[in-house]
């Protein structure tokens, strides 16, 4: 193969995203198993000392341009397919979060590409890219071979460990141009979160309920778990969508990364955008009733069961635990 | 105002997935087909705005197994038209759905001009691309994605969309009409029909079908799902059986062990 390997560097409100880290580890490797240079790609506007910690890419290439200011996917898919057919890259890896969505699929169907999506990791099979990727809810995981020339690949959040994406070394660093028009998409604000009742981020514990629970009126039995934890309850998309617990309390992709010592998952089927957010908790225990939920795949500790009977039998366990605990 | 919405059909999870005998797809005879869940988001933010500007909602669907139940629920909902798309292979890639789309949106009647095209942020099945993007490229208009809010900000100029970032945070943006975006929610989860309605829109609504035009070679190479396989969980997790007092006696062993009760 010849053409770098490129890694779109995400950054946000003038910060480094960390899946940048990540897809970069990823990257590195791939670069290494074609035998081809790593480039990582950065846009944006006043971005240029963000190069700096790109060191785990051989290069960086920025573009500087004020309609790169805020993360429009147009913009940036556009300023990233002027670079593209300028220097033929082999591979474009593009984070899959919030901030990047959207891109990978613009600049493949600019470029008249095609590409790949959900992938969590890359193997390199006889000199060429196979992309495994985790569909349906986090249950199937395809084998995709990119089609032939620029191999596209939208990489999910945990690829690799961010740490193997940083490096003290300093890498080159280059400026190109590319030429943009105003948009019909414009950024007006950014609203940040109010201050919820509790920060999640700073909880030791955390149970945190999904579709499983079944019920508004079931909260109160998580509530009652973590109470005997000395925790407090967090809940996937689905719980906050049905607004059983207010934003605050969302943990995944467009909330909150929590990284706490015990995370109690339950009725959470696990799909991707859930994991991003938990996935450094530092142990993880998980209940669902379907034994083959991708949640256990993260999962330290499972049980396979009914949420709304393991739920009462184990806030019980451990007040009376806690009751011995005390009369010891 | 017109709204136009996408639906897409994807297999229903909470069922077992069967591969198929070659090994790179899913087996359709076991497949249980439901709506994509951020489609019906999309639909239920089509008919808000509706109730609040007027106008008329616009559903199209590629034909799948019970998507008939997902086009007069649809009605039953509010939407004023449906139409189905015919003559599609079943397991065609997201790429060549959203072609398809896109052709069939210019071609058949009354289905442009829209001043919106309202679809979901992402299916569970995209493998090679959103339809969001891929369908306002192909109609050359903007793209936002992970919507969960519009709001009308000048009545055939613009709307306001509101963007879900990481960490809680929103953008709001001014979007120009005509635009396509990606709904991850509605601002209210979609509103529940009771059968009794689906049963009536089958009888006083009928779904337009429209054969799928012959697709332009769109120049692209398709991706190469050399295998699929069941994501075995069971690896990773130590998993602890019993009934359910006997696993929380088990579980709370575990958690004493680390500290974690006191």
């Amino acid at each position: 193969m010849t053409g770098n390997v490129w890694v779109v560097a995400e950054q946000w409100r003038g910060h480094l995203s960390e899946i940048t880290y990540e897809t970069l580890a990823l990257g590195r490797e791939v670069a290494d198993g074609l035998g081809v240079p790593l480039t990582a790609v950065l846009a944006g506007s006043g971005i240029q000392e963000l190069a700096q910690t790109l060191g785990c890419a051989d290069s960086v290439l920025y573009v500087d341009h004020p309609l790169l200011a805020e993360p429009i996917p147009e913009l940036c898919a556009e300023a990233l397919a002027q670079l593209i057919e300028a220097r033929k890259p082999c591979a474009l890896l593009v984070p899959l979060t919030n901030v990047s969505l959207g891109v990978g699929t613009l600049v493949a169907t600019r470029l008249g590409n095609s590409a790949v999506n959900f992938c969590k990791d890359i193997q390199i099979v006889d000199g060429k890219l196979r992309a495994i990727c985790v569909m349906y809810g986090g249950k199937i995981e395809a084998a995709v071979e990119p089609a032939g020339g620029l191999a596209i690949v939208g990489v999910w959040p945990g690829a690799r460990p961010a740490d193997k994406g940083r490096s003290e070394r300093s890498p080159s660093i280059e400026e190109a141009t590319v030429t943009l028009e105003d948009t019909r998409v414009r950024l007006k604000r950014y609203i940040d979160p109010e201050a919820g009742d509790v920060d999640l981020t700073k909880q030791d514990v955390l149970v945190a309920v999904g579709r499983g629970i079944q019920s508004r009126d079931n909260i109160a039995l998580a509530e009652e778990l973590a109470h005997a934890l000395g925790g407090e309850v967090a809940g996937s998309r689905p719980v906050i969508d049905q607004g059983w617990l207010p934003l605050s309390r969302q943990v995944g992709k467009s909330g909150l990364a929590v990284k706490p010592k015990l995370y109690v998952a339950l009725g959470i089927s696990g799909a991707p955008e859930h994991i991003e957010g938990m996935k450094d908790s530092a142990l993880i225990v998980a209940v669902n009733s379907d034994a083959g939920a991708p949640i256990f795949n993260v999962a330290h500790y499972g049980i396979v069961g009914d949420v709304l009977e393991t739920l009462p039998a184990l806030t019980e366990a451990i007040a009376a635990r806690k009751t011995a605990g005390h009369h010891a | 105002m017109h709204i136009l919405v996408l639906l897409k059909m994807v297999p229903d999870v909470v069922e077992d997935l069967e591969i198929a005998p070659d090994g790179k797809a899913l087996d359709l005879e076991y497949l249980r087909m439901i709506l994509s869940e951020s489609d019906d988001h999309a639909l239920e933010q089509a008919l808000l705005l509706k109730e609040r500007h007027g106008g008329k909602v616009t559903v199209l669907a590629l034909d799948a197994p019970e998507v008939d139940d997902a086009l007069f629920t649809a009605v039953a909902k509010g939407a004023d038209r449906v139409v189905k798309v015919v003559g599609m292979d079943a397991g065609s890639t997201t790429r060549q759905a959203a072609s398809a789309l896109a052709q069939v949106i210019q071609k058949e009647t009354g289905l442009m001009p829209a001043d919106l095209v309202l679809t979901g942020v992402q299916a569970i099945d995209d493998l090679d691309g959103l339809i969001a993007p891929l369908v306002a490229h192909e109609l050359g208009l903007p793209y936002l994605g992970i919507v969960t809010r519009v709001s009308l900000d000048a009545p055939g100029q613009s709307v306001q969309a509101i963007k879900e970032y990481p960490g809680g945070v929103h953008g709001e943006f001014e979007v120009k009409l005509p635009a396509v975006l990606g709904m991850q929610a509605a601002e209210k989860p979609p509103r529940y029909v009771p059968v009794a309605k689906v049963r009536t829109a089958m009888k006083s609504q009928k779904i337009d079908c429209t054969l799928v035009p012959t697709l332009a070679d769109g120049g692209w190479l398709a991706i190469d799902v050399v295998e699929m396989k069941r994501n075995e969980p069971a690896g990773h997790a130590e998993m602890l059986e019993g009934d359910p007092d006997q696993v929380s006696g088990k579980l709370c062993g575990i958690l004493a062990e680390r500290g974690l009760v006191a």
